[in-house]
This record gives C-alpha cells, structure tokens and sequence, in this order.
C-alpha cells in the first residue's frame, strides 16, 4: 500500500517524460490542448511494436493471440478506469471527437425524428456541437443551448425549460469546460435529464485527467474521451456507452471486425464492442492508452514503474488516484489566477472570484490591447507554450464577446516555476508590444 | 530574426491611415456612402482579426486610403505598410500586388502560421476594388498561390 498522504513528487514525475528532459526545458502549458507522453506508454508502445505485433481477432498463431490479450487488455483497464460495469461498454474509436460522431451517427440516426430536440451548453466544443448540427440538417431535429451564467456555469433552468418542451431526447454536454475550467453540474444534469426521458452524453476531453469520472456513480449514458489528453498516443479516443443502449444501435462504420456474417445478400453485425470498430484498430495505440491510466493510477509515483492490476485497481476504489493530482493541480490553477490577476489590463474568463467555483486544467484570459497570437507567439519564441484563439469554441467567445483568448493549462508534471517564468514573460510581452 | 521588429512595432502602435470611422459592421461587405466611396471589410474567423477598408477612387485611380480594424501586431502593422503605398495606383497595379511584395514591406520571415494574418490587409484591398469592379472576389487559397512573376 502507498502513503495516501505522500505528495507527487514532480521532479520524479518530470524525469519519465522525454519530452520535459530536454534542456533547456521547455515550459509547456498547453497540456489541455495535448498532453505529454511518458516513458512508460512509449515503452509499453514499443513493446507491442517489437514483440506482439499482429492483427487483433484474428488469426491462430501466438502473435495474434497475444496481441489479442493485450488489446483486450487495455479495454478491461479503461473500463476499470471509468469503473464501467462491462468491459464491452467500451468502444475504441480514433478520438474523442470520433465518439461523438458515432453516438449522433448511430443512435441519432435511428431514435430521433423530426421535432425531437437536443440541448447543448454554450461551454460546449465544436466537436460535441457540429456532429448534433449535421444532424439537424438531416433530421429536421432542434438543437437547443444551454446558456451560461456569469461564472461560465450553464444555466439550470434553462435545461428545465427545455426539457419541459417534451421534445428533448439527449443532452450532450462538457464534463470541463476546455476554456472557462468549469465543471457544470453533471449530477443534477443527468438527473433532471433521466427524469424528463432524455440521455446524457458527456464530453470528458478534458475532465478525463482532472478528476475522476465514475461512470455507473455519474449515471450516464454515453461519455468520450480521447487518449492523447490523458498521458496517452494521439490516435485513440474511448466511448462507453451503457450496454443495453449499445445494443440498440446499428453499427456506425462498415467493414472488417464489425461483422458476425456477410453474404451476398447483406451481412449481420458483430456483438458489442466488435459491432462499433470496423476494420484493424489502433492496438498500439490501444495499449498505449492502457498504460497511460495505469501509468496515472500508480505508475508515476512509482521508482520502478510496474504497477499490477491488483494494486491499481485497489487504489481506483479508495480514490488515491486524484487525492494527490488535485492538490498539485489546484494549487498551480491558484497560483496561476493570483500571479496573472497581478497583471493590469488581464481579465480572467470564467468564475467571478468571490464565487468559490473550483476550477480544473486550465485558466484562460484576455490581456487589453494584446492579440493572443501576438502574446502567443512572443512567448512561444522563448518556449513557452500557451495556446491562442478561440480553442474550438465559437459560440462560447462570441457569448463572451471576445473574439479569441489566450489559454494557460496545466497537468502533473506542471510546476510553479512554469507559470512564474510564464507570468514574467507575458509582462515583457505587454512592454514590448505596447511601449 | 526578431518577428517584432521595430517598423512593425511602430507601425502597430502608430498605423498611418487609420480612422475608427472606417469600421462597418463585420461581414456587411459592400456599403457604399457616396459614388466613389467604396468600402469593404474580410475577417479571419480563425483568429477574430478584421480589417475594413474605405477608399475613394477617381479616374480609375485611388485618390484616398482609409482602414480600421482589430487584431494582431502583424495583421495590422502590414496593413498599415500597405496603406503607404496605394496613393495613385490603379485597379491593375493592386491586382499585381503579390503576398511577397507584403512580406518584403514586413521585412521580417512569415512562417505559415502566421501568413494569414499578414495578408488580410491585401485580400481586404484587392477585395475592395473587385467589389467597386463588381468582379468576383479573390479567395485565400487564390491570394496565398499568387506569386511576382
Ligand atoms: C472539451 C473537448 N471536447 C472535445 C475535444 C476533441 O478532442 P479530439 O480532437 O481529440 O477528438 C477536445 C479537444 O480539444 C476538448 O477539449
């Protein structure tokens, strides 16, 4: 067992990522954006590459058999991760904004008609709103927002009156928002949207390396995520979707794996999760993200980083996992809001100070007379990485009245030092741009 | 080589020919106040920069140059460069206008990232005189591929 009360060691957690090794080290703080990959998901990559590689399913020889085990693997980790009941409520698709496609794809092709209404929140990216829109265009179906209130939080009772209307078959909302860092109040959400007939989907890009989503406490029906946030290889994302919905949906691409028969007249789907991953999947990719979760449950504290699945799992249910990232991750948010608060002229998006909202991953700002792609750049000239502009979320700039902002986020591996250096070099920037 | 460099900075924080009462609602591309007023604003939704553009045109040829926009230091530090220059000249000589010419005014590299905004003041300018021509507006993908021949 572990020291619940142990601190990360950030310097250890530092070291195993290749990519902060470098001197002088770059001051990444665009981790919300994407994540950093560790030593131990390369290796466990490699190790795939070098000794297992072959095609999932099928296949007799040992190579397959035991790429087979270590795709199915990952699957079991993930669903441990997400503490889903069933390991085929998981689904491998390419990313997160795959998942999203393939829930409006498939489920909204088949249960929603014309008239039937969907509800989105204003926080929302353009990867859980456009997929809802080329299905309105398809089906006729309305798509109703969310607005939020002067803290970035989406407005309840807007969600009520909309689902008063009857017509409201799914909410897809943000778990945390990539913009503002707020959480919107996911349980009374899924509650008040259970209550009215409707499902809820939730958008976990970000919240997935912030906090824990437990997805049978949370009670919803669909949530996405994409690897490359959480420590993992770009070009995996995860849907979980509850079973007996699953089920009642039609595949969403054809092809190989997906298939329990073809004819020539037609074919007949695989069960689930096969029935949602036509053709070769990303296995790499797949264990990659395995080890990024196991790597996060225990991995990164450890010296020798070969955490079993016993001790992994253990500590998922006791919750040690997030008792020691949020606090670190907390206090750099703190830090970050305090020192940039200093500087005149920068305004803080998101929750009013005095609303004691905690905030997750990310602050993000306006500085006056400042483009953030000048700032952005400036900075980025001195390595320091931020990322600029309207971070794929149109609508909630524009109901911010502010063309683009500039966005400060942090991970496990951020330090003070980073957004101090980061603080110091946004002033010089303002001096150089304004003087 | 520094991006900031001194003249894009000075530029930035002076433009010359700019007047606040240029600026029309964004995306109203075509308003003209007198007959041979022409105005006319593009946007780069990627990163909320705008510019518009007022010119007034005699005998063919430019005889006043006014801007307003928002955006970045490059965007408009080159649009302000480019208004320096368009005293006097033609519909044909703005069309020969290439994004090289606008770089060698910045003096400075434009990487890829930063391309776009560096030309939104000559797509604005040449989109100006195609409105008051009424020909068809030129595109990004049409301005970027333009070279001096
Ligand atoms: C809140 C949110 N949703 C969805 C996505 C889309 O993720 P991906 O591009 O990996 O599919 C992102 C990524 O930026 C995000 O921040």
């Amino acid at each position: 067992m572990m020291d619940i009360d142990m601190p990360l060691d950030i310097a250890f957690i530092r070291r195993q990522f290749p990519f902060l090794r470098a001197s002088p080290p770059p001051v990444y703080l665009d981790s919300a954006a994407m994540a950093q990959v560790p030593d131990a998901v390369l290796n466990a990559m490699t190790q795939w590459e070098h000794s297992s590689r072959a095609n999932v399913h099928r296949g007799m020889h040992a190579r397959a058999e035991e790429s087979t085990i270590a795709y199915e693997a990952a699957r079991s980790t993930v669903q441990q991760f997400l503490n889903a009941k069933h390991s085929d409520e998981i689904v491998f698709t390419k990313s997160c904004t795959e998942a999203i496609n393939l829930v409006a794809r498939s489920w909204g092709e088949t249960h929603l008609q014309e008239n039937d209404a969907i509800v989105l929140s204003m926080l929302e990216h353009h990867s859980n709103i456009v997929p809802w829109m080329q299905l309105k265009d398809r089906k006729g179906i309305d798509v109703l927002w969310m607005d939020i209130d002067e803290n970035g939080m989406p407005r309840m009772e807007d969600l009520e009156k909309h689902l008063k209307t009857g017509r409201v078959k799914i909410v897809s909302v943000t778990a945390l928002s990539n913009v503002l860092g707020v959480t919107p109040d996911l349980q009374k959400i899924i509650a008040l949207a259970h209550e009215a007939g409707a499902l809820v989907l939730l958008d976990a890009a970000q919240a997935i390396a912030h906090m824990p989503l437990d997805v049978q406490k949370l009670d919803c029906d669909f949530l996405a995520f994409s690897g490359h946030k959480l420590y993992g290889p770009t070009g995996i994302g995860v849907l979980y979707g509850k079973r007996k919905l699953l089920e009642t949906m039609p595949p969403f691409l054809g092809g190989g794996m997906m298939i329990r028969e073809v004819h020539t007249e037609g074919f007949t789907p695989a069960d689930l999760p096969a029935k949602f991953e036509a053709g070769t999947p990303p296995i790499a990719e797949a264990v990659g993200l395995g080890t990024a979760m196991e790597w996060l449950v225990a991995g990164c504290r450890l010296q020798v980083a070969n955490s079993s699945h016993a001790s992994s799992n253990q500590q998922r249910r006791t919750g040690i996992l997030w008792d020691d990232i949020q606090p670190h991750e907390q206090s750099l948010l703190q830090h970050a809001t305090c020192s940039l608060q200093q500087i005149s002229g920068l305004h803080i998006l998101g929750p009013t100070p005095d609303s004691q909202l905690l905030t997750h991953g990310c602050v993000s700002f306006t500085l006056d007379s400042v483009h953030p792609h000048d700032l952005t750049e400036i900075l980025g000239r001195r390595s320091i990485a931020l990322r600029a502009g309207h971070h794929c979320c149109m609508p909630l700039h524009k109901r911010l009245g502010i063309p683009a902002s500039t966005r400060l986020s942090v991970g496990v591996y951020t330090t003070k030092e980073e957004i101090d250096a980061c603080v110091q070099a946004i002033v010089e920037a303002r001096k150089k741009l304004n003087t | 080589m520094d991006l900031y460099a001194e003249n894009i900075l000075d530029h930035y924080r002076h433009p010359r020919h700019k007047k606040p009462a240029t600026r029309h609602p964004p995306f109203d591309s075509v308003h003209s106040r007198q007959p041979e007023t022409i105005v006319h604003t593009e946007a780069n939704l990627s990163c909320g920069d705008e510019i518009s553009i007022s010119l007034n045109i005699k005998d063919d040829r430019i005889t006043e140059i006014f801007w307003d926009g928002t955006g970045c230091a490059i965007s408009q530090a080159a649009m302000s460069m480019l208004s320096e220059e368009l005293h006097g000249k033609t519909m044909t000589e703005i069309e020969a206008l290439t994004p090289q010419n606008i770089y060698d005014s910045l003096g400075v590299p434009i990487g890829p990232r930063r391309a776009k905004c560096a030309l939104l003041g000559l797509l604005t300018l040449k989109n100006t005189l195609r409105t008051h021509k009424g020909v068809d507006h030129v595109s990004w993908a049409r301005l970027i591929a333009l070279h001096n021949h």
